[in-house]
């Protein structure tokens, strides 16, 4: 079974919903806390929204110097997976894990509120279970959420295959496309060997029916069954 | 000797800054037309231990690469002036 790690940092958020749809997928899931050095044998790592260090400086300025960080960095680099939701990929675009950086929202205001996602790729392991092509409807909750990036490295993103999810009008007045200014309507991207993974949408805020959708549960399913695959070659 | 550094962090020339379109069209709408090209940033005050002025400005400057600012979306300005806590 795989075992996922949630990162948790003074003031993350979220993080019971992401053991839980980690668990209802089909994992075992723990926390490990930020001042830890060593991710407990983890297969998978998750680092979930909030607002590590209260945002001070930027988001995510001050959790990327965190002690976890080195074993994700390590973790990373043979291939593991890991997930930034939100202020998680806030952190991973600081760390340098991820390119590009988020950015105040476009229209100054805290974005509470659903957006329909499409999925780009899906041969990563947080996406292998949605289509490509396929909009989902999950929650974003974020005031710097606008990614930017040079010319240069938004051209490398595109004919890398990077951009995971991209914000995807409706047409709907509950859900109009790009909330917030993203350039080229970016909402998650992942690095050049697709294994680190950053989005600001929430998935595991909508991953069970009881909510309304389960439209973030297929994340975790995804990433069970990249589990699987991973733990039937090892084996 | 000790240096007091003043650094300036403002939005990447070029890049959208929101904050500063919305203080210029405050300043429009207070009836102050001659105010344009407004951008809003942070300022950082430390006081840097170092034999001389080069010297704290270069260490500064490692700071800002390495934590005040981020090099996508930011650029940064460092003045050095004598006279801080010894």
């Amino acid at each position: 079974m795989i075992r996922v790690a949630v990162v948790r940092f003074p003031g993350s958020n979220c993080e019971p919903e992401a053991c839980r749809a980690v668990v209802r997928a089909g994992g075992e899931a723990f926390y490990v806390w930020h001042r830890d050095a060593d991710l407990s044998g983890a297969d998978a790592v998750i680092l979930p929204g909030g607002f590590s260090y209260g945002d001070y400086l930027r988001s995510g300025a001050i959790a990327r110097f965190s002690p976890i960080m080195d074993a994700i960095r390590r973790h990373a680099a043979q291939g593991g997976p890991v997930l930034g939701v939100c202020n998680g990929f806030q952190i991973l675009c600081e760390a340098g894990l991820l390119p590009g950086a988020l950015a105040r929202n476009a229209g100054l205001k805290y974005l509470s509120r659903p957006v329909d996602v499409r999925i780009e790729r899906n041969d990563t392991a947080f996406t292998s279970a949605y289509e490509v092509g396929e909009v989902i409807r999950i929650p974003i909750g974020h005031g710097e959420g606008r990614f930017v990036a040079s010319e240069e490295i938004l051209d490398e993103l595109e004919t890398g295959r990077q951009v995971v999810l991209r914000y995807a009008g409706s047409g709907r007045a509950d859900a109009p496309g790009n909330p917030n200014g993203s350039v080229r309507d970016i909402a998650g991207i992942c690095n050049r060997e697709g294994n680190v993974v950053g989005m600001m949408p929430h998935p595991e805020r909508l991953a069970e029916a009881v909510l309304g959708s389960d439209a973030g549960h297929r994340v975790f399913t995804s990433l069970v069954a990249w589990g699987s695959i991973v733990g039937a070659r090892t084996e | 000797m000790s240096w007091r550094v003043n650094v300036r962090i403002l939005p990447r020339a070029g890049l959208l800054d929101p904050q500063g379109q919305a203080v210029e069209h405050a300043l429009a709408a207070l009836q102050f037309p001659e105010a344009s090209n407004v951008h809003v940033g942070k300022a950082i005050a430390l006081d840097v231990a170092a034999p001389s002025a080069a010297d704290a400005e270069a260490a500064v400057r490692r700071m800002c690469d390495k934590l005040f600012a981020n090099p996508v979306t930011e650029d940064y300005e460092i003045d050095v002036e004598t006279g801080g806590a010894a």
